[in-house]
């Protein structure tokens, strides 16, 4: 299959199962809502090595947050439900309660849920106090400005992480100027989220390494300068390649960046389009590309 | 739905507590009719005192004058029950579900310790609202209670959980030895609010009529973010939540320091 001149390759991208949540974290003003959700989501890359990944979903208004403030909605994926409830302790600890002015409130509905505020009340110090308001129970924690609000449970669901392709290009610039376009138009998707930096992954990596200590490794066959030492997958005129991984709170939400990503990604300069296959080692999901860039998703491809 | 109306002017009370929609919705009128009540002394069938008509829709509709009926809604656990009218004391005591609307005013004892569900009162309530009584420890211990207009005295006492809302003024000794809770006052609040208290929280958005007790002390000036959610989840509901209200400042007042002293009055502040 050719779309706009691009050779979009018959595989598919191998995705894996998460746990997901949403945060609606507020303040003041669209500013330092921003900066928490960055101190939030800040060093979130990759499961591999930062325990969790997460990313700024969008802006919001202030019509559409529980306090009426400007905040903004950050999606944190983990893999277990430990993990994600872990995680969620220590960055809206360290990154939100922190940060002048703000509040945080869940913004998933849910049976499933974990523990964010009723573990970080006992910062309080005995001063914290609850309050419940439409089913929900609000902590209040004092700190130096006043006090923070932090929701007591967050609901998680199950989500999908490493939703994923590859960007082949004939120059390091083409391929660049490419998946800048697809992160552009994968940015508004609502459900998902692109947490390597600025949405794109140079270090792509494969499953497993020569080391015994490592379980990842970079991905050998689409490094350009490997390409007369392995069993390469660049053709003859690819000189450059990045990756785009989505992590998404349902299949339907990987799917649909991956549409509007590979759509605006297919542009001159690029020679193919493809996805980290790994031959059903790394996932239970697939994403099958030509399928996606035909509208064809199929629903049942998951576990 | 099922539609109840005094069939004369009642010139005694009337302890009705099977005013529920438990037990009236869902079965024909005459079976309805069946239920006991005392009128005064004496027990009579519920169809002598009231017509009883089932339509289509949902709940159960109290159609006239029942302020003089007690318990209405008393221990109601699910569903809708409309009084359009006046309520007599007790209503809602005790509910732990569902949702009651009163188009007129309530007696005493409105809400007394209920533990869940919402009463709507469209009017006026009167004393003890949410309530304790005498010998229990606690009132209200959960739910919603959001009263129109005013309310007499002793509002929210010995309440353990839960939210009072009042859009006009609220009488003396509001608040008064809770526990924990809210109470949101829109209109002025009278004397000794918060009397005794040990958590809790009592947001006088129309002013206090006197000062705090002196077992309060004055803390500081802010804009507490609790208030913030809750102002939103009021002004949903009709009540009058301006822009003034949401950005503060209030004075943070805390005690009763003759109790556990963890409660707060929060004083909306005009800025000057």
């Amino acid at each position: 299959m050719r779309l706009h001149g691009v050779e979009i390759e018959e595989t598919y991208a191998e995705a894996f199962k998460m746990w997901g949540t949403r945060l609606l974290i507020t303040a003041e003003s669209p500013r330092w809502a921003r900066i928490a959700a960055e101190a939030a989501s800040g060093f979130a890359i990759s499961v591999i090595g930062c325990g969790c990944e997460a990313g700024i979903e969008e802006m919001l208004p202030p019509e559409r947050t529980p306090d009426g403030r400007p905040g903004t909605a950050v999606l944190l994926f983990a893999p277990s439900r430990k993990d994600l409830e872990a995680q969620l302790v220590l960055r809206v600890g360290q990154g939100v309660m922190t940060c002048a002015t703000t509040a945080c409130f869940c913004g998933l509905e849910g049976e499933e849920a974990v523990s964010v505020g009723g573990k970080l009340r006992y910062f309080g110090d005995g001063y914290q106090g609850s309050k419940v308001l439409g089913g929900r129970r609000y902590w209040r924690i004092p700190v130096m400005d006043g006090e923070f609000l932090v929701e007591d449970r967050f609901a998680i669901q199950r989500s999908v992480g490493g939703g994923n392709f590859l960007v082949l290009a004939e120059t390091a610039a083409s391929a660049l100027a490419s998946v800048e376009a697809a992160v552009a138009a994968m940015e508004p998707v609502g459900g998902a989220i692109l947490p390597f930096p600025g949405g794109i992954v140079r270090s792509g990596s494969k499953v497993g390494s020569r080391y015994k200590f490592l379980s990842a490794s970079t991905n050998s066959a689409y490094c350009p300068s490997l390409r007369s030492l392995v069993a390469t997958e660049l053709p003859e005129t690819v000189n450059a390649v990045y990756e785009i991984v989505i992590d998404g709170l349902d299949e339907e939400a990987v799917r649909k960046a991956m549409k509007v990503g590979i759509e605006a990604a297919a542009r001159p300069g690029v020679v193919r389009i493809s996805a980290g296959n790994y031959g059903g080692s790394l996932g239970q999901y697939r994403f099958h590309l030509q399928e996606i860039v035909a509208g064809e998703g199929k629903e049942g491809e998951g576990p | 739905m099922t539609i109840l109306r005094p069939r004369f002017v009642f010139d005694l009370p009337v302890e009705a507590e099977v005013l529920t929609p438990e037990n009236l919705c869902g079965v024909d009128a005459e079976r309805a009719g069946r239920h006991t009540v005392a009128y005064g002394r004496r027990t009579r069938l519920l169809g002598e005192l009231f017509e009883i008509d089932v339509e289509r829709g949902e709940g159960l509709v109290l159609e006239g004058d029942f302020s003089r009926v007690k318990k209405i809604g008393r221990a109601m656990k699910e569903g809708l029950l409309v009084v359009r009218g006046d309520g007599g004391m007790h209503l809602g005591s005790a509910m732990s579900g569902g949702t009651i609307r009163v188009e007129g005013n309530v007696d005493a004892w409105a809400g007394a310790m209920m533990s869940g569900g919402t009463l709507e009162v469209a009017g006026s309530a009167g004393p003890y609202l949410a309530g304790a009584y005498p010998g229990e420890t606690k009132g209200m211990t959960g739910g919603v209670i959001l009263v129109r207009g005013d309310a007499a005295v002793r509002a929210g006492e010995r309440m353990r959980r839960g939210l009072v809302a009042i859009g006009g003024r609220a009488g003396d000794f509001a608040a008064v030895n809770i526990l924990a809770g809210t109470v949101v006052v829109f209109g002025s609040i009278g004397a000794r609010a918060g009397a005794g208290s040990k958590r809790g929280t009592v947001v006088a958005l129309g002013g206090m009529e006197t000062e705090p007790l002196p077992t309060y002390q004055a803390g500081c000036l802010y804009r507490p973010l609790f208030l913030l959610p809750l102002l939103r989840f009021l002004a949903d509901r009709g009540f009058p939540v301006t822009e003034a209200h949401r950005l503060g400042p209030y004075r943070r007042w805390t005690g009763d320091v003759t109790s556990l002293g963890k409660g707060e009055i929060l004083t909306y502040e005009k800025p000057q």
